[in-house]
């Protein structure tokens, strides 16, 4: 089908964006990469009367590090993101998980900051973000503010964003050298969306044993979500076969999966506990050896 | 009734000039306004890769994409592959390899193709088959497809 009418506009600053969002509140949506937002409209499940094109928004296409952080965009592009070499050595978990999201041609349009804010639950950046504990900034009409994960995905498709904020920058850790890392997915076919994502970090002591793991589990509850329990078993003990399977257990233990079209719930659950073990895995044989 | 937008945008060197409703899909204006038949629309939300185009030398759906955003952009579509009657090296090693039936999917398999072989000349066979898998073919049954493209990249490394 065709999106219904509408009005657009392509302002070409922060400032203008905002207060086109702030006058016109409800009826107007923020066209990004379009690749989430467009289908809606060509299916009219979604039909705003004012379309604003960020497209032109030069200052909000970039990355670069800030200490012990990289900063990106909000209109940052998932394919530069996805190649950059800056984020490939200070943040690989970020580049691998990308790589899952649909085929190049989405890539090339589709939005870091889109997918954030599009919120769906196996999204694979959303995920990747959780297990990072990045941040997102957020401006609106009364300013700027920084928001966590836990506090921006509500809900399915649901953040806190304000209808008349915009997110303008992502922000995630450099990773230290000899981090374990790992994302994977499971999905029927390359590039559909992730029945299951999982994505874990294990930041490591000099002696080798665990500092603090992050285990972020996708598309097993309304939200992206860290498996807090299973990351507490890890922390600060030499990590084994024993220790992975039971992190394992409890990571699938907290999923509140649902039954859908792709998978039964039963299968999700019982999914999520080996694929967090394989994720495990990969990153302790990650742990080391530098990013 | 929303305001009618002028355009300016080049597609496969030529110049052109519309006017267009902000809701029009680029596909669309391709097909319709520049009645340039060649992409083809297929599920229009982006998952067959039918309508695929390059869009300043990357690979889009223009099904995703409204006409007005493609103001000032230079677009390349299946009628820009081939210089006069010499076919693009991908084109004729579709031909060679039976990379076609019907031929519906095969102006996104060709942009597809392209725009990976530009970044990857050398791929493995795996790797074609990853980057042809945003583009489904009801008839082929992708063997040929990817036999189509690694030949291709065969001989574009020998020109
Ligand atoms: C065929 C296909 C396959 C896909 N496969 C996957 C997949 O496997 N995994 C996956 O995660 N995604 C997938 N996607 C979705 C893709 O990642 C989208 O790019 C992403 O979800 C949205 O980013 P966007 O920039 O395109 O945003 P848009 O579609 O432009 O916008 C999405 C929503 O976010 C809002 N928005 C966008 N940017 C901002 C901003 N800066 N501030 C405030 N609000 C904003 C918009 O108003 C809209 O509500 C797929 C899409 C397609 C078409
Ligand atoms: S018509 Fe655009 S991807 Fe199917
Ligand atoms: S040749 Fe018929 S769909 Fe591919």
């Amino acid at each position: 089908m065709k999106p219904a009418a509408f009005d657009y506009i392509a302002p070409k600053t922060v400032e203008e964006v905002i207060s086109l969002l702030t006058t016109h509140e409800d009826e107007a949506k923020i066209l990004a990469g379009g690749q989430s937002l467009m289908p809606i409209m060509n299916f009219r499940l979604g039909r705003p009367g004012l379309l604003i094109d960020i497209n032109g928004l030069d200052e909000l296409d970039y990355i670069k590090q800030q200490d012990d952080h990289l900063l990106i965009g909000g209109l940052t592009r998932e394919r530069t993101v996805e190649r950059s070499p800056l984020v490939r050595d200070l943040c690989p978990l970020l580049s691998q998980a990308i790589s899952f999201v649909g085929h190049t041609a989405i890539r090339n349009r589709g939005t870091v900051g889109g997918s954030l804010v599009h919120a769906d639950p196996s999204g694979e950046i959303p995920t990747a973000f959780c297990a990072l504990d990045g941040r997102v900034k957020a401006v609106g009409p009364d300013g700027e503010r920084w928001i966590d994960p836990g506090e921006f995905f509500l809900t399915f498709l649901t953040t806190s964003l304000e209808p008349t904020e915009l997110l303008v920058e992502v922000k995630v850790p450099v990773l230290p050298q000899g981090t374990g890392w790992s994302f994977m997915e499971l999905s029927r076919r390359v590039g559909d969306f992730a029945i299951i994502g999982v994505a874990t970090l294990l930041f490591m002591n000099g002696d080798g044993t665990c500092r603090e793991a992050r285990i972020a589990l996708g598309g097993v509850a309304p939200t992206p979500f860290r498996a807090e329990e299973a990351e507490e078993v890890l922390a600060g003990q030499a990590i084994g076969e024993e220790l992975i399977s039971r992190a394992g257990e409890l990571a699938g233990e907290a999923a509140d999966a649902e039954d859908d079209y792709h998978a039964s719930a039963e299968y999700r659950q019982e999914m999520a506990k080996i694929m967090v073990s394989r994720s495990l895995r990969q990153a302790l044989a990650r742990t080391g050896k530098g990013n | 009734m929303a305001q009618r937008q002028r355009i300016n945008l080049k597609v496969n060197g030529v110049e052109y000039e519309g006017e267009v409703e902000p809701r029009k899909l680029l596909v669309d204006f391709l097909r319709e306004d520049l009645e340039l038949l060649g992409t083809h629309v297929g599920c229009e939300h982006g998952v067959c890769g039918a309508c695929t185009i390059l869009l300043n030398g990357k690979a889009v759906r223009s099904c995703l994409m409204l006409a007005v955003q493609a103001d000032g952009a230079e677009l390349t579509t299946i009628e820009g592959l081939a210089q006069g009657a010499q076919l693009h090296p991908i084109q004729e090693a579709f031909h060679e390899h039976h990379g076609l039936q019907c031929g519906f999917c095969t102006p996104g398999m060709l942009l597809t193709s392209h725009e990976f072989l530009q970044e990857n000349p050398s791929p493995t066979r795996e790797e074609a088959k990853k980057a042809i898998s945003g583009v489904l073919c009801r008839c082929t049954g992708y063997k040929q497809v990817i036999d189509s493209v690694m030949a291709a990249a065969e001989t574009m490394k020998n020109e």
